[in-house]
């Protein structure tokens, strides 16, 4: 039975339990809504929710637990000598995995017969043409052993989904019974749900923040993989970036610190255009402007925030860089030998955060109290006083929270820097040459095509660690600091 | 009105300090203050009472033009401080806060310590030419203000880590310091607990006889402790003003009555 089918039956129970649940407690109470607990559409919700939720728990267990069981027990049935040299038997079972789709859709399209598909003893050189006239792909010459592997896999998906259909229903209309079984007058339905709704919103954040763990854990284990195959004190104190891609990367120098520097360096740049400009249009529109052009002007500015990245990084590479190569390249003052460098990057980054600034500082800002205004303006002090010598002083913990965010912003962007900063690595203080960052060189080593299990693709992940632990230390200062200010006008 | 006015005007126009005529007050679309006079003496304290939304607080923020901070609200008629209409185009705003201090209901020292709370107006207006002038002016605002016993040793500390009390009195005597002519109190004690009120009343009874002080409150016993004159606001109309003994023992007018006997308000 397709999936699609059993959620909507398990759906269907719900709602018929739903209605049930209603009806049994208003029969209950004799159609007295007062002698009820709870109004009636609680115990309804109360049957429905003790129908779906553990149903669909069941669910999506089985599905998770399903395909390792079966590959457990394919694993099991090829013997040793099937495996050939060179070869390994996860390649082996993702072969028997291909064999059985490619019976599953030869059925479906009628080119063989179930009898025919699911025949152990068929004629191997018989499936296999068929197979190819069904216009399935079939690698390699199917031998014997992956036949039966791939027979067997699918007889044991088919029944696992079979029983998963069953015991879901059983489980549904069993939830269904107790929830309605309990419905009476006196029955606290409404307490029943709020608890139910509670476990719900528990269970989401739950998932956000087992999720954070996984990538995590994720990191940490491929790290783990590339400090063994490569020594951490020359990736961490290394001065040259040079990859080399052949012979595994045994001579390759991954050397982290010219990453870091680029990644610094532009991040710098970004931040020196990005916070006078953002907390000067922060302050203007929060204290001068009127409500009209605020009202204009804000959503206007956040616009900017909601631009691809991809989008800034054709405009540094098309537009700023060619831009800043005829004031500084060769025609102009010859400091700059091509379009992508620190500058270019740096710049435009700049731009993209100038939203990120300014609305959390307008918000900072908006919420130092009117009565530090009208206390300085009381004293004959102008606006731009009040903002300097009061406003500002009073904020300034938000905005150093503000800005470390934009920063870790800035350290973690990717398609700017790509496209705008080059691709060489190098420790250079001229903002006018190529330099690269972190966020670039993880993905020009996992796109290229180096083997998943050489130090020169590995090196990714610990590039990733490094930089999550980055922007980690400053988001939680930057937190800490946010947090602290929070608590001085409460 | 071509002759020169007489002795007896000239000499009542020298006697008030402020003098409204006519103001009128808009928010918008909403009439706030209708056709208010009143001549306010100086050296002297005066306290406007009334219910609430009488708008009191509204013509007491039409003196130094703190109105101006809100863009929706208007102002007619005139009001001039020692025969000078503030609302003159020549006179800036900025200089004329400066004369006419305010204090607020809450109190709200800046996140400074109390020497840069103090410091800040003589700072703004260039008052002291050095640090020591900067100190006297912090010490004999503060000692004017009655604090500077309780604070002498801790200058340096934040002014937002004191009383309630203590914080309203830094306030004033941040006011003060700018050597303002009149001071202007918004309810100054309405956050403030019985002690620390006696206090500050004790200390508005004190500045005046240096300054001119317009005080609104909502207390009538507080008015009739601390004012000379005392006027009664309801619906935005100056319904009543003269001495403050008059007001609460003889009203003129049945609604001033009204009130303070507390039929209503």
């Amino acid at each position: 039975m397709p999936l699609f089918w059993l959620i909507l039956i398990v759906l269907a129970i719900a709602a018929v339990g739903y209605v049930l649940g209603r009806s049994r407690a208003m029969s209950s109470a004799g159609g007295e809504l007062s002698a009820l607990h709870s109004l009636p559409s609680y115990y309804g919700t109360n049957v429905a929710m003790k129908v779906v939720v553990p149903a669909f728990l069941l669910l999506i267990v089985w599905l998770l637990a399903q395909p390792f069981y079966v590959n457990s027990v394919i694993s099991g049935m090829i013997p040793e000598t099937s495996i050939e040299e060179g070869s390994s038997r996860g390649l082996v079972i993702a072969e028997v995995r291909r064999a059985a789709r490619g019976l599953d859709n030869a059925v479906a399209s009628g080119a063989m017969t179930e009898e025919f598909a699911s025949n152990a003893r068929a004629d191997i050189a018989d499936v296999s043409a068929r197979l190819k006239d069904a216009g399935q792909i079939v690698t390699t010459q199917i031998t014997q052993p992956i036949l039966l592997a791939a027979q067997r896999y699918r007889v044991l998906n088919s029944t696992g989904n079979w029983i998963m259909s069953v015991v879901v229903i059983l489980v549904a209309l069993f939830g269904a019974f107790w929830a309605l079984r309990e419905t009476n007058a006196e029955f606290r339905a409404r307490n029943v749900v709020e608890k139910g709704v509670k476990a719900i919103l528990i269970a989401a954040a739950s998932i956000a923040i087992l999720t954070t763990i996984g990538i995590v854990l994720s990191l940490v284990f491929n790290t783990w993989e590339f400090f063994r195959l490569y020594p951490a004190s020359d990736f961490f104190f290394g001065l040259t970036w040079s990859p080399s891609f052949s012979g595994r990367g045994s001579s390759s120098q991954l050397g982290i610190l010219p990453l870091l520097w680029g990644t610094f360096y532009i991040s710098i740049v970004a931040l020196v255009v990005a916070v006078p400009i953002g907390l000067f249009a922060a302050v203007y529109l929060s204290e001068y402007a009127s409500p009209k052009v605020r009202a204009v002007a804000k959503p206007l500015l956040e616009v900017l925030a909601g631009i691809p990245t991809i989008v800034y990084g054709l405009f540094a590479l098309l537009t700023v860089g060619p831009l800043l190569l005829s004031v500084f390249g060769n025609e102009g003052l010859g400091i700059m030998q091509a379009g992508t460098a620190v500058m270019t990057a740096g710049l435009v980054m700049g731009i993209m955060l100038i939203p990120f600034v300014s609305s959390l500082s307008d918000d900072i800002i908006n919420a130092v109290p009117q009565a530090m205004r009208d206390g300085s303006y009381g004293l004959g002090a102008t606006k731009s006083e009040t903002v300097r010598q009061v406003i500002l002083p009073a904020a300034l913990p938000g905005i150093v929270g503000a800005i470390l965010l934009a920063a870790s912003r800035a350290i973690g962007e990717t398609m700017i820097v790509v496209l705008g900063a080059g691709a060489a690595a190098r420790l250079s203080l001229n903002p006018f040459e190529a330099m690269t960052t972190v966020t670039a060189k993880i993905v020009s080593q996992l796109t290229g095509d180096a083997d998943f299990a050489s130090p020169v693709a590995l090196v990714a992940f610990a590039l990733g660690m490094t930089l999550f632990v980055i922007t980690l230390g400053l988001n939680i200062v930057a937190l800490y600091i946010v947090r602290k200010y929070r608590e001085q006008y409460d | 009105m071509n002759e020169m006015p007489s002795i007896e005007q000239a000499k009542d126009m020298t006697e008030s300090k402020i003098s409204a005529n006519k103001v009128q007050v808009f928010y918008g679309e909403n009439h706030a203050i209708k056709d208010v006079d009143i001549e306010i003496q100086p050296r002297s304290v005066t306290s406007f009472i009334g219910p609430s939304g009488c708008g009191k607080s509204t013509f007491l923020r039409t003196i130094n033009r703190m109105n101006d901070t809100i863009d929706i609200c208007r102002v007619e008629g005139s009001i001039k401080i020692d025969n000078e209409d503030i609302y003159d185009p020549k006179v800036d705003p900025v200089q004329l806060r400066a004369k006419v201090g305010m204090v607020f209901q809450k109190p709200n020292p800046f996140p400074k310590s109390i020497y840069d709370n103090i410091a800040y107006g003589p700072r703004i207006h260039g008052l002291a030419r050095n640090k020591a002038e900067l100190d006297d002016i912090v010490s004999s605002s503060l000692q004017k203000a009655g604090l500077w016993e309780e604070v002498k040793n801790r200058l340096d500390e934040p002014g937002t880590g004191m009383s309630g009390g203590q914080q309203q009195r830094l306030c004033i005597a941040r006011a003060i310091a700018v050597s303002p002519e009149v001071i202007l109190m918004d309810e100054p004690c309405s956050a403030l607990d019985p002690i620390a009120t006696a206090k500050v009343e004790e200390l508005i009874d004190e500045l005046r006889e240096n300054y001119t002080i317009v005080i609104v409150t909502h207390s009538m016993q507080q008015a009739a402790r601390v004012s000379q004159r005392t006027a009664f606001f309801h619906l935005g109309v100056l319904v009543e003003e003269g001495l403050t003994e008059d007001i609460f023992t003889n009203p003129k007018d049945k609604r001033t009555q009204d009130y303070i006997t507390g039929r209503f308000g």
